[in-house]
């Protein structure tokens, strides 16, 4: 019943992200737990990291975050908490590890491909390196030549 | 009454578009003249039945006709009137009737205008048209028809979702659907072009005003929503990554491709078979954006119809028309002979080279989104794909084309040297650097993002003065205003949206690595300071809005001493959708925006308070909108209206490239 009229009190009146409440007096520490908190996601929201959500889980997040960072955990030891408690999905940055290896190298292996298929199909084409009419230095030298006489 | 007859006319003009669809392509192939010309009246015949249904169903939510299930789901009689109208759209069948309704405007645009088209191309473009209007119509009819009327009516309705009543989302639909659904235009001419196996430079001249149009109002309309986002969600952030902007995103990328490489096209007869296949591509994610919208099978804020049969055939009609413009383009890309030749430095290179970037930033965009989907199924991994991923490992690509694109805009086509353009840009990039330097030691926190996005922005918008001063050529200052003067209008709109493109990034690098922020608890009549400002809570109450409870609070704003605003942030409650909103108050400014908001009420009497400082923030999208002024010079350039080139190609038509 308790939890009722909370989730209730909570409906009425909307959080706003970070409150008052939450902020660490260390200024470095809660810069800290800031930066942490916007590459977490709020597991119950629709992509909204914990920084930015209203929702209770959130704050619980960023208050556990805020936790762990005054019991002196650094930032990693601090995601591995919530990894090990959420799975990856609280990752808003996926790791650079297995399959996600495509992910983050699918930009530039398209751009590398992207770059070679335009040279080469730019190459491909000998009118255009041939017709190329910048004057050799031979040449160059007989218009000196001819425009001093 | 109204109702049922905007309901037959739906029907009538699902009949149309058959009609539209089916004459002039078989018209066109076997040569009957009276078959070709039937589409256009087939197309307007269509654009006003629809537009008549969109009346109907218009006509419904202004008179609050219960009986019609969408009005019942989406309004209330205490809405306000401009909300009770853009509700229409404000969910799944009536913005699909809109997108419908644009889909058919084109068409019929394409019928007033197209006179100076090939005969048989302008059929080809008309039924393709129609096949794609057939398919959404289909759609629409058989699964979200939005004429449904309820046995019992009851006797108000549900009201539309809250967040969505706001002038900046009113209008951020129509914006985006005239151009998600104008990139359909630039599908039917590659269709078309395909099907005749002819690609010259009139075709080229033909599609990029469509896909100009297109991408006006698809920089408006993602302008709009990111701006809305801004004011409303109630911290500022103007930009997350979320699915539903990807899927915004993306196409804009494509057609910004699209519209550099119709220019080769149109000038150098070259890139043809790419320019083909972007324009595909461009229609295709407007698609797979629809699909990703409506299916729900990537959860995110925007969804509004999670409904897995309507994914179903949404997947379906993206699979057909992809896939048959995919397997036609492979039959046919061969056929299109590249005519214009150019040298490895040119500005040809200059913007294979943009379109590579664009191209390449869509991708990463398009992987980013469906990757989480992808990782479930495929590696049975739950994880997510958030805003860090993309500013990582998309911004580099940016970066790129911002660095490349005042060099490619002063490069000559067919062959440039490199030394001769360079000459004319060291000064500037001199200038640009400097002024990063002096933002750098200016800067206050860490991060090297202000003073990169400084030098970008310099760079690009001397860029564009350099490239008006080349074209302004050499002589006295008047025989040189006179020139500018002369510019075709399209150069004009090249410098002006390239210029955007740098405000926009001076915008977002400013605002991201300078915002100041402030949260704290104030008691009423309590003074604080932030930065420059102090700032004094002086009142909070409570009142009544036509259809929502608001508390709402006076704030008062001086920098030593002298007031420089009063602002009014207020919390609203929605008691019908049961919604509570944040309504930021925000003193706008050129150099800063001054950003309040007004939190829960705490246990000492005081309320929570938030205050940033949004340095440059109104540039982000005064850059999106100068970028579409930039479009519209263009769009008002002469050769767009005028029929030269079509008679040209008239003259020269004779044998198809096959």
């Amino acid at each position: 019943m308790r939890r009722l009229l909370l989730i209730l009190a909570l409906l009425a009146s909307p959080a706003l992200a970070v409150q008052p409440d939450e902020v660490l007096d260390d200024p470095v520490l809660e810069s800290r737990a800031r930066e942490l908190s916007e590459g977490l996601r709020c597991l119950v929201c629709r992509n909204e990291n914990i920084d930015e959500s209203n929702a209770d889980l959130a704050r619980d997040l960023r208050l556990a975050v805020r936790e762990r960072l005054v019991a002196g955990d650094t930032d990693d030891e601090v995601i591995a908490y919530l990894v090990d408690r959420y799975g990856e999905y609280v990752l808003l940055r996926p790791t650079v590890t297995g399959a996600n290896l495509i992910l983050w190298l699918a930009g530039p292996a398209m751009l590398l491909g992207g770059a070679g298929i335009a040279v080469i199909a730019l190459r491909r084409r000998p009118e255009g390196k041939r017709r190329d009419d910048a004057l050799t230095p031979e040449e160059q030298a007989r218009l000196d030549t001819l425009l001093k006489e | 009454m109204i109702i049922e007859l905007g309901h037959f006319a739906l029907i009538l003009g699902f009949v149309m578009a058959v009609l539209q669809c089916a004459l002039p392509l078989v018209g066109a192939q076997k040569g009957w003249r009276g078959f070709m010309a039937a589409g256009e009246p087939a197309a307007q015949a269509q654009f006003l039945f629809l537009l008549f249904a969109f009346g109907a169903i218009t006509w419904g939510f202004v008179s609050s006709d219960f009986s019609l299930r969408l009005v019942t789901m989406n309004s209330h009689t205490a809405k306000p009137m401009l909300y009770k109208i853009t509700g229409v759209w404000g969910n799944h069948e009536g913005s699909m009737l809109l997108w419908c309704l644009i889909l058919a405007f084109y068409a019929a645009l394409a019928a007033w205008f197209g006179g100076n088209l090939t005969e048989t191309l302008r059929a080809r473009v008309i039924g393709v048209q129609g096949a794609i209007s057939v398919a959404f119509l289909g759609f629409l009819i058989f699964t979200s028809n939005p004429f449904w009327r309820l046995e019992m009516p009851p006797l108000n309705g549900e009201d539309l979702n809250p967040l969505l009543q706001d002038p900046g989302l009113a209008f951020h639909p129509p914006f985006l659907y005239l151009g998600y659904v104008g990139l359909s235009m630039a599908f039917s001419f590659a269709v078309a072009a395909l099907i005749e196996g002819r690609v010259d430079a009139a075709w080229g001249r033909w599609v990029r005003p469509w896909t100009l149009v297109a991408w006006v109002f698809l920089t408006i309309g993602i302008a709009l929503g990111s701006w809305w986002a801004y004011y409303e969600l109630g911290w500022g952030g103007f930009w997350f990554w979320d699915p539903v902007e990807n899927a915004s995103f993306m196409p804009w990328l494509i057609a910004a491709a699209l519209l550099h490489s119709a220019i080769v096209v149109e000038k150098r007869e070259a890139l043809k078979s790419w320019t083909i296949l972007l324009a595909i591509l461009a229609f295709g994610f407007s698609l797979i954006g629809a699909f990703i919208v409506r299916s729900g099978v990537l959860t995110s804020v925007h969804a509004f119809a999670n409904d897995p049969e309507r994914g179903v055939y949404l997947l379906a009609i993206t699979g057909v028309f992809m896939g048959g413009a995919l397997t036609l383009y492979a039959a046919r890309a061969s056929a299109l002979e590249a005519k214009g030749i150019f040298s490895l430095t040119s500005r040809e290179t200059a913007l294979v080279a943009n379109n590579v970037l664009l191209a390449v930033a869509a991708f990463v965009v398009f992987v980013g989104t469906v990757w989480p989907l992808v990782a479930e199924m495929a590696f049975d991994r739950k994880l997510s794909v958030g805003a860090p991923f993309f500013n990582a490992a998309f911004t580099p690509f940016m970066v790129a084309l911002a660095l490349l694109l005042p060099i490619g805009t002063l490069m000559p086509w067919k062959r440039a040297r490199m030394g001769r353009v360079m000459g004319q840009l060291w000064g500037i990039m001199a200038l640009s650097i400097a002024l990063g330097g002096l933002v750098w030691v200016m800067r206050t926190g860490g991060s090297m993002l202000a003073p990169i996005g400084a030098v970008l922005a310099a760079w690009l918008v001397l860029g564009t003065l350099v490239d008006l001063k080349t074209r302004a050529g050499r002589g006295d200052l008047s025989s040189r205003a006179r020139r500018l003067g002369k510019l075709p209008r399209a150069d004009w709109g090249r410098a002006v949206a390239h210029a955007g493109f740098g405000i926009t990034i001076f915008g977002v690098a400013a605002l991201t690595a300078w915002q100041v922020e402030d949260i704290r608890v104030a008691q009423v009549g309590e003074t604080f300071t932030v930065a420059p400002y102090e700032i004094t809570l002086a009142s909070v109450e409570e009142s009544q809005g036509p259809n929502y409870a608001t508390t709402m609070a006076r704030m008062e704003v001086t920098r030593n001493g002298d007031p420089v605003a009063t602002l009014y942030p207020e919390k609203r409650l929605y008691p019908v959708a049961r919604m509570p909103t944040t309504e930021a108050a925000i003193d706008n400014g050129i150099l800063r925006d001054l950003y309040l908001v007004i939190g829960d009420p705490q246990n000492n009497g005081g309320w929570a308070v938030r205050t940033y400082i949004k340095p440059f923030a109104n540039w982000i999208w005064a850059g999106a909108i100068i970028m579409a002024i930039g479009g519209g010079l263009s769009l008002s350039d002469r050769r767009h209206r005028v029929a030269a080139g079509a008679a040209k190609a008239h003259r020269t038509k004779a044998v198809p490239a096959e």
